[in-house]
């Protein structure tokens, strides 16, 4: 079972503070979780090396790669100069040459910087050349965290658009792990999006097998429920779960799915419980207009039409940029009190 | 002596004052006794403030706060050399170039409370842009901006400020490269204060900044951006080249970020703490200050009454920066667009509620 660790708001996370260790108990955060699959694999496949701003001496702007540089040495833990283009295409051309690059962005939207090398290179390789291209990129992503619009966007439909390239965005530290294994050694471009708010506030018992894998491609349902279908990821399966247990106090039952991966979408854990629900919430952190948030529902709609009992609800942020004051914040990203006033209007069809 | 920043080896830069504050040039640097004076007032105001900003973000007035301490004399030199129709570009760590360009600092640390909306304060009417996150790209716009003034034939420049950090990126080679081509009237302000956050200068680039002006075609300088009077000279006359149609100018001038890169950061993870100690011993004020009492420009008296008055000033921006309440959530939707289409209201709404 995850636990929440209360943490004061601000300033993303970034910083000086340590990555930290797994409890005496064997838990651990999603920051510990990640780092562990890095770290594993790179002790299991010397052509896995990382590149990008900050990850060797500071450990990376949130102190994923802390400790890499020493195990693994310059050669394998590589600090770039300011380039994020460059920092993409270096990944390319290293995989072209049979290296299995990991990319760290400091913050996903700075994805944004590399955007030409992503969108028409990496996800467009195989296609042109059938050439594979095992290339991992790391971005924390998202908001919650106080930090202006630069340092808290959901990049998820800037990339899901074009094909070429999976996206993986989990939720709880052992789907973190595992997910980010497989990710690693997938032969396919992999955008894989650590949300920031949930780094150091959500722990769990993660497996140690070093094969552990989760597939990506493959959603999770992580609390049962009968009246109205929650289908989420990122944070948002945090404030869901927390919903879902109030309503749960108040004789709602309120099933929670993690999608866990944004690219592909896994279409039949999502169907299978609508036909179990006959009601859908689709909880996104991505804008509401051509959101992710948008692209599951539309497919809910396309293909559990026979099911529904009431429209398809979408709850997403507007779309604008993320505000940097939290009062707008607080506004702006949906909130476990407007997942619980939705799921109610829902369940009252 | 305390040995050199390691990112000033090589050419030598161009000085009017020596570390010691020992005179090297001509003084003259077109500056009146007033203008030195008020010079040093505002990099001692710029400093004051600087300390006041990472006291207020650890008392949780600011979100996070990048300092400036130990560059001064780069930004308040530099900004003090253009004219009324000159416009900066800056990054996100030009406070005291915007003190100098007459921003308010309170509308200024909006950005860094949170509270901003729709802009702090006026980029068009201070002729100082908004901070600027996304790295280098601020260069590009200051070379757009020139040639807009090149085509309404207006006799002015524009600056933008950028780090060591930025000349990785392909936003400056792509700024430089169109500035050389269209012989904008720009100045490229580089300065280089040894780290961008964890890594050093010597691994961003292999070679001078200064000298990369020479393979896009225009002059490019080097000097001590410790030495307010020097900036000022070197960026006064690239100023005055793109005035008379002469183009770009790239400055690179040699400083140090004695603090952290901002209030998020550690420095102690990369960096010793003698070097920083080393750095202190080229303080762009103390140089400044002692060259001023030599010359008879300024005494103990008048220094002294600086020191209350900018404590004052700090103590007023300080109270106007805490008074600012956090906007009103109908704000984001104002200002995201200049004429908010009916969609938005939908939206809007569903926020809102009503």
């Amino acid at each position: 079972m995850a636990t929440t660790v209360k943490l004061d708001a601000g300033a993303a996370g970034h910083g000086a503070e340590p990555r930290g260790k797994r409890d005496d108990d064997g838990q651990a955060t999603y920051l510990i979780a990640i780092a562990e699959a890095l770290w594993e694999e790179m002790e299991r496949d010397e052509r896995v090396y990382m590149l990008g701003e900050d990850i060797g001496a500071y450990g990376g702007a949130f102190k994923v790669t802390e400790g890499f540089l020493d195990r693994f040495g310059s050669g394998r833990v590589i600090d770039t100069p300011i380039a994020e283009e460059t920092i993409v295409g270096m990944a390319v051309g290293s995989a072209m040459e049979g290296l299995r690059p990991v990319a760290e962005f400091q913050y996903a939207d700075f994805m944004s910087s590399g955007f030409d090398s992503i969108a028409t290179v990496l996800g467009r390789y195989h296609y042109r050349s059938g050439v594979p291209l095992p290339v991992v990129l790391r971005g924390p992503s998202g908001g919650y965290v106080r930090a202006s619009s630069f340092h808290s966007v959901n990049p998820e439909p800037w990339f899901a658009y074009g094909g070429g390239i999976k996206i993986v965005a989990p939720a709880f530290p052992a789907d973190a792990k595992g997910l980010m294994k497989s990710a690693v050694r997938d032969d396919n471009p992999v955008l894989y999006l650590e949300h920031k708010w949930i780094y150091r506030r959500i722990k769990e018992t993660v497996p140690t097998d070093p094969d552990f894998l989760v597939p990506i491609g493959e959603a999770a349902v992580k609390r049962e429920g009968t009246d109205v279908s929650i289908i989420t990821s990122g944070a948002l399966v945090h404030k869901s779960l927390e919903a879902a247990e109030n309503l749960a106090q108040r004789g709602v039952s309120a099933e929670v799915v993690d999608l866990r991966t944004i690219v592909p979408i896994d279409e039949e854990t999502v169907l299978n419980s609508i036909a179990k629900t006959s009601r859908a919430l689709v909880v996104s952190e991505s804008y509401r207009f051509v959101g992710i948030g948008a692209e599951v529902g539309a497919t809910i709609a396309e293909k559990a039409f026979e099911h529904l009992d009431a429209p398809v609800t979408r709850l997403s942020p507007p779309n604008m940029p993320v505000p940097f004051s939290p009062t707008l914040e607080d506004a702006f990203l949906p909130q476990v009190a407007d997942i619980e006033r939705a799921v109610e209007e829902l369940s009252a069809w | 002596m305390a040995s050199e920043p390691h990112h000033w080896r090589g050419t030598e830069p161009r000085r009017v004052l020596a570390p010691d504050g020992s005179l090297v040039g001509d003084p003259d640097v077109g500056l009146g006794p007033d203008d030195l004076r008020a010079m040093l007032r505002f990099m001692l105001l710029a400093r004051r403030l600087d300390r006041e900003c990472i006291a207020l973000q650890r008392q949780g007035e600011l979100t996070v706060y990048p300092g400036f301490e130990g560059q001064e004399a780069a930004q308040v030199g530099s900004a003090m050399a253009l004219g009324p129709d000159d416009f900066v570009f800056p990054t996100f760590r030009e406070l005291a170039a915007a003190l100098v360009r007459g921003v308010d600092p309170v509308q200024y640390l909006a950005y860094h409370r949170g509270t901003w909306h729709g802009g702090p304060y006026d980029p068009r009417a201070t002729r100082f842009g908004p901070i600027c996150i996304p790295v280098a790209t601020q260069i590009v716009h200051g070379v757009g901006y020139a040639m807009g003034l090149a085509l309404d034939g207006v006799r002015a420049c524009s600056l933008a400020y950028f780090g060591d950090g930025s000349t990785s990126e392909g936003d400056f080679h792509e700024a430089a490269n169109l500035a050389g081509v269209f012989g904008a009237p720009t100045v490229l302000f580089c300065q280089n204060n040894g780290w961008a956050i964890s890594v050093p200068t010597a691994r961003q680039t292999a070679g001078e900044i200064w000298k990369r002006a020479e393979g896009y075609g225009f002059p490019g300088i080097r000097v001590d951006g410790n030495d307010v009077l020097a900036v000022y000279r070197e960026t006064r006359e690239a100023a005055a080249r793109a005035y008379a149609g002469e183009g770009p100018t790239l400055i690179e001038a040699l400083t140090y970020r004695v603090g952290a890169h901002s209030t998020a950061d550690d420095p102690g993870r990369y960096r010793g703490e003698d070097e920083v100690s080393d750095a202190r011993g080229f303080d762009p004020i103390a140089r400044f200050r002692s060259w001023l009492l030599a010359a008879g420009h300024i005494d103990d008296d008048l220094l002294a009454g600086w020191e209350a008055e900018i404590e004052e000033q700090v103590l007023t921006i300080r109270e106007g920066v805490i008074a600012q309440p956090p906007p009103p959530v109908e704000w984001m939707f104002d200002w995201t667009y200049a004429d908010p289409p009916s969609a938005l209201a939908v939206q809007r709404s569903e926020v809102l509620g009503g």
